[in-house]
């Protein structure tokens, strides 16, 4: 009775198996669980929630740095000075109640000369307002390549699959898509839905990214459907549904998959050229694209720490994101045992 | 004295005590070779015979030092000398330097061994310039005599031909020519023969022994087929799971076998005088219970007036368009006007070389392509005629068995889905225990153990997944089952234990088989009437033992000629 239930190793267990022998693959992954961990305590108000207090001077310097003449002098500059009492004013008294009421409910801080990686021009915690800038990059750059691959799929599974008229009709409308020079595109969409957003973001990458996807999933699918296990399917009775999706698209994820990493980083990047342009998240809202567009003014005055930490974050995810959708392609290939 | 006393004796190759492992991961190896030896004389043909997996391939590898470095590990005890050399541990430089020009290699696939952008005469004269040392004017000379030499046709026009334009058995040739061009010592032929219809089969063999005679060089010939070598080879060897099983003369090894193995593979192939009811297979013979010679029981085959009709095939045509230049069409007539009555329980056989239209035939009926013209009656319904709704209904009453059990089985469903699947779809089983339960009895029925149920394709072996495939089949219980070259692609041993199963079913279950393939004994041994197809058309059929006797047709002369003498 034991043999009743004895059932090999799926192959999401050996690939995982697989996975799990690649070092690199595996600190990748840790990497990427680490950011997409922030996301989720940001987003729900755990960590960063406080990103827009001003806690520090302007433009303090990270603390590994140390603080500088200007930032000491500032600080001093911007603590409360106490104004010498006016003996002629009629209302002295109820203000000076009112002053006192208000040390006592919030008691003047010192604006820190130094933050951890330094602060921007209001003095928000570069920190903070990065891990804030992720949660909007990485949320936009993850579900717009889900939509874009989901549509490049579907539209390449149904053109490759029954070819004919259909793919002709695909085909010239990816040909038109791709005719037009992709930032133009882009502009296009967003003036047609005239909103400041990140959905709207994620619209116009997705509906505009998908071209890539479609044309690798048609030729998966022109070459899948000629297989012999399609036509043993098609002989048994198979739906043409249930061909394409239920034999062909587990034989061929790990192309979808692929495309979909490609995507997440170049859509990451493209938020950061959107926001540049004006037509990326609404003011108010932090992305790692906002925080390198205000960093360009600051480069010139020499305060690089918020162009560093939004750059160096955007660089270590995207970078351990395509490593383990490397190692997770391999992994995955039907081809190898 | 002692210098030519050595000369003679000293044989060109010899392999001593080959132990091969390959690494499959960081902790296990797989021994691939046990311990082999064996010599290669001078002017003398030596055949290498074995199943998948008998190392016979890994051994030819391992002389050309062709196998990958990483992975392989060769015992230090193990000895390659060629012509008193050592082989093992040459420099890399060296050992590249005898290999092109001492021994040379010719592989299975001449399709994919030649470089598709480079015309055959640039690749033959690349390795008189390579090995030679000759100039352009003079490589190109010798190329057209080596042409000539391995019988190609107009050998001044073919010379600038690219492989495209060749056939598959030219493309054979210009490989040997190139393997010839340097008066290699050692010729190695690795499955030369494989990927090539019968009739071209045999010339590549005649070529192969001819040059042999002519340039008396020595020749290690790999085969899967021990009946093929029984013509050219002085010596046979026969390997299985990385041991020789035996060695010896061919006249020996064809006509007194002392091991049980070399007696199976030598009776376990359908031949072409005698139908018994059941093939032996390996197991029958390695346990002592079938002996040569034993009289077994013969099964009577073909048609009678009276057989019930169950398919009434009339004037099928299937035509594929091409493209050609900017608007214009061609027509490919891939079959044309094929004529069939298939009785119940009773079997078709199909010959004909790649490209007769053979397998389009089985697929046109099946609706796999879209017929051209044509009717195909089953139960007084044209099958080509009605809508696929209608056709849904009938899809489990004719079924298929492709070729290739390795793609035609989705390397993504375990052995469970991929055999409920079907009944789901055409609504057999009340439910999924029942559906499961049906499954694991079919399972058992085709051989396989139940713990199959679960696991998936790629766990499995040729043989094991045909079984996979005709269980699917079974599911729906079909009244038709197509058979488009389902055992070509197994071994011999193999192959018997299949159509001995396909037998069984068709007893049981009183099926009627479309069986088609080029083998022409599986053919005559399963097939109660033969058509044999030339070019998309029919040019003869008949009853099979009618056929194979008598045959009308100068082109199933032809066929029936091509055969290796030794199966007869």
């Amino acid at each position: 009775m034991t043999t009743l239930h004895q059932h090999s190793a799926g192959l999401w267990t050996l690939a995982w198996r697989r996975l799990r022998a690649d070092r690199v693959a595996m600190a990748a992954l840790a990497l990427v669980a680490g950011f997409l961990l922030l996301v989720l305590l940001s987003s729900t108000g755990l960590v960063a929630s406080d990103w827009e207090d001003e806690v520090g001077v302007n433009y303090a310097p990270p603390s590994f740095v140390g603080a500088d003449a200007t930032a000491r002098a500032l600080a001093r500059a911007q603590l409360p000075r106490e104004t010498p009492p006016n003996a002629f004013d009629p209302l002295a008294d109820e203000l000076s109640e009112l002053k006192a009421q208000v040390r006592e409910s919030h008691p003047p801080v010192e604006k820190r000369t130094t933050l951890l990686f330094g602060a921007d021009k209001w003095g928000h915690d570069i920190v903070k307002k990065t891990i804030k800038g992720g949660e909007t990059s990485i949320v936009v750059g993850l579900v717009a390549a889900l939509l874009a691959v989901m549509l490049g799929t579907l539209f390449g599974a149904v053109s490759g699959f029954f070819g004919g008229w259909v793919d002709d009709l695909f085909n010239w409308f990816y040909s038109i898509f791709t005719a037009i020079p992709s930032i133009l595109m882009i502009l296009t969409v967003a003036a047609v839905l005239q909103q400041k957003g990140v959905a709207t973001i994620v619209l116009i990458l997705g509906l505009t990214g998908w071209t890539g996807p479609y044309r690798l999933m048609r030729a998966e699918y022109i070459k899948h459907g000629a297989r012999e296990y399609v036509m043993a399917a098609n002989a048994i009775g198979a739906s043409s549904w249930s061909r394409m999706f239920g034999h062909i698209l587990p034989n061929v994820s790990h192309v979808a998959l692929v495309q979909m990493s490609i995507l997440v980083v170049g859509f990451i990047k493209a938020e950061v050229i959107l926001s540049f342009l004006g037509f990326g998240v609404p003011v108010g809202t932090v992305s790692w694209g906002s925080m390198l567009n205000e960093a360009q003014n600051e480069l010139i005055l020499g305060k690089w720490w918020q162009l560093a930490a939004a750059a160096g974050a955007m660089a270590l995810l995207v970078t351990s994101f395509s490593l383990f959708a490397d190692a997770l392609r391999d992994a995955l290939d039907p081809k190898i045992k | 004295m002692t210098s030519t006393m050595t000369q003679e004796t000293v044989p060109l190759l010899q392999v001593r005590d080959l132990r091969i492992a390959f690494r499959t991961d960081k902790k296990n190896t797989f021994e691939a070779l046990k311990g082999i030896s064996f010599d290669v004389p001078d002017n003398s043909t030596v055949a290498l015979v074995g199943e998948s997996g008998s190392g016979k391939s890994v051994s030819s590898l391992a002389v050309m030092g062709l196998l990958p470095e990483q992975t392989t590990i060769i015992h230090p005890g193990a000895s390659i000398r060629f012509a008193g050399r050592e082989l093992l541990g040459l420099p890399l430089r060296e050992r590249r330097a005898l290999c092109g020009k001492d021994i040379a290699m010719i592989f299975q696939e001449p399709m994919s061994s030649l470089n598709p952008v480079f015309t055959a005469g640039y690749q033959i004269s690349e390795v008189l310039r390579l090995h030679m040392g000759m100039d352009q004017r003079a490589a190109r000379a010798r190329t057209l005599e080596l042409l000539d030499e391995v019988g190609i046709p107009d050998p001044q026009r073919k010379i600038d031909a690219y492989p495209s334009q060749l056939s598959g058995g030219q493309q054979q040739r210009v490989m040997i020519a190139m393997a010839i061009a340097c008066q290699p010592r050692l010729l190695i032929a690795d499955e030369p023969t494989t990927a090539l219809d019968v009739t071209i089969q045999q010339q590549i063999m005649d070529l192969i022994a001819r040059l042999q005679r002519e340039r008396r060089m020595a020749v290690l010939f790999i085969t899967h087929d021990l009946g093929l070598v029984g013509e050219i080879a002085d010596r046979v060897i026969v390997m299985r799971h990385g041991q020789v099983r035996e060695e010896g003369a061919a006249a020996q090894v064809f006509g007194a076998p002392t091991d049980a193995y070399t007696r199976a593979l030598l009776h376990c192939r359908p031949s072409l005088n005698a139908r018994p009811l059941r093939l032996p297979v390996i197991d029958d013979y390695l346990s002592g219970r079938a002996a040569p010679g034993q009289a077994l029981a013969q099964r009577v085959r073909g048609t009678t007036p009276g057989d019930e009709p169950v398919l009434v095939v009339k004037n099928l045509a299937k035509s594929f368009w091409l493209r050609e230049g900017l608007f214009g069409k061609r027509e490919f007539k891939a079959v044309k006007d094929v004529s069939f009555t298939l009785g119940r329980g009773k079997t078709l056989g199909v010959v004909g070389e790649s490209g007769s239209g053979k397998t389009t035939v089985g697929l046109t009926l099946l609706r796999l392509h879209r017929a051209t013209g044509g009717t195909a009656l089953f139960e007084g319904r044209d099958l080509l005629a009605m809508s696929d709704r209608e056709y849904q209904a009938y899809k489990r009453r004719i079924q298929i068995i492709f070729q290739n059990p390795y793609a035609s089985l989705n390397p993504r469903f375990t052995v469970g889905q991929i055999l409920e699947e079907p009944m789901r779809i055409h609504s057999i089983g009340a439910n999924e225990m029942e559906r499961s339960t049906l499954a694991r009895g079919l399972l058992g029925r085709v051989g396989l153990p139940d713990a199959a149920y679960g696991r998936y394709p790629h766990e499995f072996s040729g043989g094991q997944r045909q079984r996979i495939a005709i269980a699917r089949c079974l599911t729906m219980q079909p009244e038709i089952l197509v058979c488009d070259e389902s055992v070509s692609a197994l071994d011999v041993s193999v192959q018997a234990q299949v159509l001995n199963l396909l037998q069984d079913l068709q007893d049981e279950f009183g099926m009627s088989y479309i069986f088609i393939s080029h083998d022409l004994s599986v053919v005559k041994y399963i097939s109660d009437q033969v058509m044999v197809m030339h070019h998309g058309s029919v040019v003869e059929m008949a009853d099979s033992d009618e056929l194979y006797r008598n045959p009308q047709h100068p082109y199933t002369r032809s066929l029936l000629a091509a055969i290796p003498r030794s199966v007869l």
